[in-house]
């Protein structure tokens, strides 16, 4: 085969096999490249069973950010999650952040309800109003036990 | 009876840390040449052409095939479940993190790794190997660093080709024949996989690249060590190369996926 | 007479169990045309190897300018291995390659001149040789007699000091075979270049050398001029030069 035409092949090849690279690392990857489009906020919950690093962060229902890590905090023994909040969406110091469960055995996500408060929350600061995933089997019990009370 | 089949035994192992060192050998001097200036731009160009550009077709045929097959059999295991939602998030995560990598690998090496052995096997037998030595020229820097250089950048390209295009094959038979909906398929797509997931699935394909391109021009350049002279020898090389690439991109998955978790 | 340019004393291989030389002594001196005859799978080729580094001795010397060639330093035997060249016995051209390329590489590969040089040179050799026409063809588009030309001029492309032809002229009709050993002789006498020819065309290649030597049993059976071996009384020698003849004659 002709030179050039070998060139011009291994060009397309390479061209086309990096679009698609870039396409995997930037839309799958989530590669930010501008990086500041998310700022950050921190909450604690007693505990995140199952709460993945990604997963979404709602409010009402709409997409608001992601969870950008999930870690141990080693001195107050909670879990430390880490929110990435889109820059356009400002949240009040007094909202509430809870796990929640999309479906019955469906992804862990954040739940972020509105707050009333005028002072509103800086990238790095914490939530203080924060309920952790639903226990599932705890819940039964408390069910069983409680029967009685609730019955008239 | 004894001594003779301990005698078996110590020779097989013996046979089998000699080529076990050849090839790392070989794997050295092939690597040291291409920090050598000059780089041989239009050996690599031809060998990334022929590597790379030529398995195009197959490999984006074999990923469109894949990513339906993994659409249809995700979409049975799933709405079991009630969960078909997530179909997207397991073809992606099954291409970007096991088939994209292997599948090129193996295609790769069915298509371009035999012809590299039986090739470097004919130039073995037909002395072609000697008369490059005869006129100075360093046969492992002639005919194994350019396909090396060409595989490590192929390699990579044809397995980002297969993930997106094995995505675009299990949206074909997951949205298009069976209904679900193509927004819960791509958001599934793209919130199940982590940069770790590709980054993992692209460090396989690099070290895939390596195995398969080292052994299979090993073979064919030891052709008259291991399997003697002649077409039968050049044929029983390739076979061999072939299978001991698929056998060790198994191997090595195994390695990476066991570190990388 | 001067130091003999190559000299093999007492030089020993063999492969596996078969011992293939059995103590070989023999000397090439330079400029001159030394043709190593001989049955064929007597080892002929293997020695020819050992000259250019294909094969090491299991024992025994090689001596280059009278010099061991294990005392000396990597970059003098680089040096003169630099100066040789080698006709393989099948050819051994590149088949991927066009016959240009084919005779091109070894200038390509080790940068001996600047581009234009290279061509000029290349078809220089390319014409000499009668092989115009076909430079962008591929080996296996040649005939036999067309391929043994390539290459010749791919062993004659670097002007070699020392040439070892490996039966340059198997293969070939008498008239090709006639043709090659006059070519060899010709380019021998305008580059002033050594060779060493394996062969077994008796009697054509006792008229072109001026030194022969015969290879049987793994050791050097004879040494000598032309008329040396005409005049010899060895039964081996004659039986060859004899057997030869006689078939040729039929």
């Amino acid at each position: 085969m002709n030179k050039r035409r070998i060139e011009f092949y291994v060009g397309l090849f390479v061209v086309l096999g990096l679009v698609c690279t870039i396409y995997i690392f930037v839309v799958l990857g989530e590669i930010d490249f501008i990086r500041d489009t998310r700022y950050p906020v921190y909450g604690f919950f007693t505990s995140v069973s199952g709460l993945k690093k990604g997963a979404r962060v709602e409010m009402a229902g709409v997409e608001i950010g992601v969870v950008s890590n999930v870690m141990i905090d080693k001195e107050r023994l909670l879990a430390k999650v880490e929110l990435s909040i889109n820059k356009n969406m400002t949240l009040s110091e007094d909202v509430i952040a809870s796990v929640k469960t999309s479906g019955i055995i469906g992804q862990k996500y954040i739940d972020i309800a509105p707050g009333g408060s005028d002072v509103m929350l800086e990238p790095g600061q914490e939530i203080f109003n924060t309920e952790s995933s639903l226990d599932i089997e705890s819940l039964v019990r408390k069910f069983i036990f409680n029967t009685d009370k609730k019955s008239p | 009876m004894f001594t003779a089949s301990l005698e078996k035994i110590g020779g097989i192992t013996i046979r089998l840390f000699k080529s076990c060192g050849r090839l790392f050998l070989f794997f050295i001097r092939g690597f040291i040449n291409a920090f050598i200036l000059p780089i041989q731009f239009n050996k690599i160009i031809d060998q990334t052409w022929f590597i790379g550009a030529k398995s195009f077709f197959v490999i984006v045929l074999t990923a469109v095939f894949t990513g339906m097959v993994l659409g249809l059999q995700g979409y049975y295991s799933l709405a079991k479940f009630g969960s078909e939602a997530g179909l997207g998030a397991a073809v992606a995560m099954t291409l970007v993190r096991e088939l994209g990598p292997v599948l090129t690998a193996i295609m790769v090496t069915a298509r371009a790794g035999s012809a590299m052995a039986a090739e470097i096997g004919v130039m073995r037998v037909s002395e072609q190997i000697d008369a490059l030595k005869t006129m100075h020229i360093n046969p492992v820097r002639f005919l194994f660093t350019p396909r090396l250089i060409a595989s490590v950048i192929s390699l990579p390209l044809l397995t980002a080709l297969f993930i997106v295009v094995g995505i675009l094959g299990g949206y074909l038979s997951g949205s298009i024949l069976l209904g679900i909906n193509q927004y819960d398929y791509m958001d599934a797509v793209i919130k199940s996989v982590d940069i770790e997931d590709i980054n993992g699935g692209f460090s396989k394909s690099f070290v895939f690249s390596v195995v398969v391109t080292t052994i299979c021009c090993y073979r064919g350049y030891y052709t008259h060590l291991s399997s003697g002279f002649g077409a039968r020898g050049v044929s029983l090389s390739t076979t061999n190369a072939v299978v001991q690439s698929c056998i060790f991109i198994l191997i090595f998955d195994y390695i990476i996926t066991f570190f990388l978790v | 007479m001067t130091a003999p340019l190559i000299q093999f004393v007492n030089l020993k291989k063999s492969f596996e169990t078969q011992e293939v030389l059995k103590g070989i002594h023999l000397s090439i001196y330079s400029k001159e045309i030394t043709a190593i005859i001989g049955k064929s799978g007597t080892g002929k080729s293997v020695l020819l190897k050992h000259i250019i580094g294909l094969i090491h001795p299991d024992s025994g010397e090689i001596l280059i300018n009278g010099e061991p060639v294990h005392l000396l330093s990597r970059g003098k035997i680089k040096a003169f291995q630099k100066e040789l060249s080698y006709m393989f016995q099948d050819n051994a051209l590149f088949d991927s390659m066009t016959i240009y390329e084919n005779i091109a590489l070894p200038l390509v590969e080790n940068k001996y001149y600047k581009k234009n040089k290279i061509r000029d040179k290349v078809m220089d050799h390319i014409k000499e040789l009668g092989l115009m026409g076909s430079e962008k063809k591929f080996p296996a588009q040649l005939s036999g007699g067309m391929k043994k030309r390539v290459a010749l001029a791919r062993a004659l492309v670097t002007d070699p000091k020392v040439v070892l032809f490996d039966e340059p002229t198997t293969g070939l009709d008498p008239i090709r075979k006639k043709n090659v050993h006059t070519m060899i002789k010709e380019y021998q006498e305008k580059f002033e270049f050594t060779a060493v020819i394996v062969s077994h065309d008796i009697p054509d290649i006792l008229n072109i050398s001026q030194r022969i030597a015969m290879l049987d049993e793994g050791i050097i059976q004879f040494e000598g001029s032309k008329q040396d071996v005409l005049d010899s009384q060895s039964t081996i020698v004659n039986a060859f030069i004899r057997g030869e003849e006689a078939l040729a004659k039929k």
